[in-house]
C-alpha cells in the first residue's frame, strides 16, 4: 500500500499526461488544461513551500546547536522573514496589504526589495565568477596537445571577438568568433543536447514504467 | 563627484562590496551578503508563489465557490471541475498539503502521493513535448534541404553542421569499439566538441564580465557619480 498506491498513481498520471497529444477533442484538452494549470501549479507551489520549510528548519537547528558560523543563520532567517512578511502582508505595486510599504517617499515593497537587494547580490555573485573562471583557466589550461590548443584558441577568439579591442586588432575577429559560435559550437552542442534529451526521455519512460523507483526513497 | 543620497543605493553598494570582498579572502562581510541573499530571495519566492499561484489559483477561487454556495445554495455545478469556481480545487490543495506529512514519521509515506502525481503527469507530458520541442526541431535544423544550398555560404555551413552533429554523436556512441571508420569520425567529433567547449567557456566568461562591468558602472555612476 505504502509503495504500490503512489506508484499506481504515478503510472496512471503518466499515461494520462502522455495521452494528452493523442486527441484534439475539446473536452479532453479542457481536462488537460485543468491538470496543467490547476493541479500541477498548486501541487508544485506546495513543494516549494516544503523546500523553504526545510531551509528554515536547517538554519534554526544550526542556531540551536550553535554550529560553526551560526550567527549568519540569523541573517538568513531575518532576511527570509522580512522579505516574506513584506511580500505576503505589505502593500505591493498591484495590491493593497495590511501595512504601507512607503514612508515619506522611502519605498520598501517587494519589487523594491527585488531590485535593490536581490538583483545587486545576484549580479555581484555571478560577476565574481568571472574572476574565478579566469584564474582557474590560467592555472589549469595548458596547451599540451592539439585538442587543448583548439580549446584555448576558440575561447581566446570568442572572447576577443566580442569586445571592441578584438575588432581593433583585426576586423576579422568578430566574424571568426561568430563563425565558431554558429558552426562548430552549434554542431557539438546539438549532438550533446540530443544525447542528453534522449537520456532524459529514457529515464522518464523508466519512471513511468515503474522501473526507476528511487523517487520513493528508502523504507516502507 | 556627485555621491548618491538614496539609501537604497548605499544598501546596494554595501552588498556589492561585501560580495566582492571575497576576492581578497573569505570574510564576515561576504558571509553576511551570501546568507542575506539566500534568506531574502527565498522569502521573496515564498511571497511570489503565494501571490501568483496559491492565492489566485486556489484560495480566491475556493473562497468564491463558498460564497456562491452560500448565496445560491449547493448545486452540482459547484462540483464540476470544468467550472472556474468548484470544490474540487480543494482536492489539489489537500494533495499539496500531503507534502508536509514528511514531518510526521507515522504517515510520512503519504508524501509519495503528491510526488507520484506530480512526477507522473509531468513526465508523461514531457516525453512527447521533448520530442516535439527539442529532438525533432534539432534534427530538422541539421538535415540538408533544398534551402540549405541557396548559396555557397549557407551550403558550407549546413554541411559542416551536419558533419559536426554526426561526428559528435559518433563520439558518444559506446556500443561499438572506436576502431576504423568510427575512430576517424569520433576524432572529428572531439575536435568539434573541444572547439564548442572553448567557445562556450569564452562566451560564459564574457557574460560574467558583462555583469562585472554592470556592477562597476553601478559603483562609479549610481553611487559616486564619477561617470555619466
Amino acid at each position: 500500500m505504502q509503495r504500490k498506491l503512489p506508484l499506481a498513481l504515478l503510472i496512471i498520471m503518466g499515461i494520462l499526461g502522455f495521452a494528452q497529444l493523442f486527441s484534439p477533442h475539446p473536452r479532453w484538452q479542457d481536462t488537460h488544461d485543468i491538470l496543467r494549470n490547476d493541479m500541477l501549479r498548486i501541487i508544485g507551489a506546495f513543494a516549494l513551500i516544503l523546500g523553504l520549510g526545510n531551509l528554515l528548519r536547517a538554519h534554526v537547528m544550526k542556531i540551536q546547536r550553535r554550529a560553526q558560523n551560526w550567527p549568519y543563520s540569523i541573517v538568513t532567517l531575518v532576511g527570509f522573514l522580512m522579505a516574506a512578511t513584506i511580500g505576503l502582508f505589505g502593500d505591493g505595486p498591484r495590491r493593497v496589504g495590511m501595512f504601507r510599504t512607503e514612508i515619506n517617499g522611502f519605498k520598501f515593497d517587494d519589487m523594491t526589495i527585488y531590485f535593490q537587494i536581490i538583483v545587486p547580490l545576484g549580479a555581484t555573485m555571478f560577476a565574481l565568477l568571472a574572476f574565478f573562471m579566469a584564474s582557474a583557466a590560467y592555472r589549469s589550461f595548458r596547451a599540451k596537445g592539439f585538442l587543448a590548443v583548439l580549446l584555448l584558441l576558440s575561447a581566446f577568439v570568442v572572447m576577443l571577438g566580442q569586445v571592441p579591442v578584438g575588432a581593433a586588432i583585426s576586423r576579422h575577429f568578430p566574424d571568426i568568433a561568430d563563425f565558431i559560435m554558429r558552426v562548430p559550437n552549434t554542431a557539438s552542442k546539438r549532438g550533446i543536447e540530443m544525447g542528453i534529451i534522449l537520456g532524459m526521455i529514457a529515464t522518464m519512460l523508466k519512471i513511468m514504467a515503474g522501473i526507476e523507483r528511487s523517487w520513493m526513497g528508502g523504507g516502507e | 563627484m556627485n555621491i548618491s543620497t538614496d539609501p537604497w543605493v548605499w544598501v546596494g553598494v554595501f552588498l556589492t562590496l561585501s560580495i566582492f570582498s571575497f576576492l581578497w579572502k573569505e570574510n564576515g562581510f561576504y558571509r553576511f551578503g551570501e546568507h542575506l541573499f539566500v534568506g531574502v530571495s527565498n522569502g521573496w519566492s515564498l511571497a511570489f508563489m503565494w501571490n501568483n499561484v496559491i492565492k489566485p489559483v486556489l484560495i480566491d477561487r475556493v473562497h468564491m465557490t463558498f460564497k456562491t454556495a452560500g448565496s445560491e445554495g449547493l448545486s452540482w455545478k459547484l462540483f464540476d471541475p470544468y467550472q472556474d469556481t468548484n470544490f474540487l480545487l480543494i482536492l489539489w490543495g489537500i494533495i499539496g498539503c500531503l507534502y508536509f506529512t514528511r514531518f510526521i514519521p507515522k504517515v510520512s509515506w503519504l508524501v509519495r502521493i503528491p510526488i507520484g502525481i506530480f512526477m507522473g503527469y509531468y513526465t508523461g507530458l514531457s516525453v512527447p513535448a521533448y520530442f516535439q520541442g527539442s529532438i525533432l526541431p534539432q534534427m530538422g535544423a541539421t538535415v540538408l534541404t533544398r534551402n540549405s544550398f541557396a548559396s555557397t555560404g549557407t551550403a558550407a555551413v549546413a554541411v559542416l553542421v551536419l558533419i559536426g552533429v554526426l561526428c559528435t554523436l559518433s563520439y558518444f556512441f559506446f556500443s561499438k569499439e572506436h576502431k576504423g571508420f568510427l575512430k576517424g569520425t569520433s576524432y572529428i567529433g572531439i575536435i568539434f566538441i573541444m572547439v564548442g567547449f572553448g567557445a562556450s567557456f569564452g562566451f560564459t566568461v564574457m557574460a560574467r564580465m558583462s555583469l562585472a562591468i554592470g556592477r562597476f558602472t553601478f559603483l562609479l555612476r549610481d553611487w559616486l557619480g564619477l561617470v555619466q
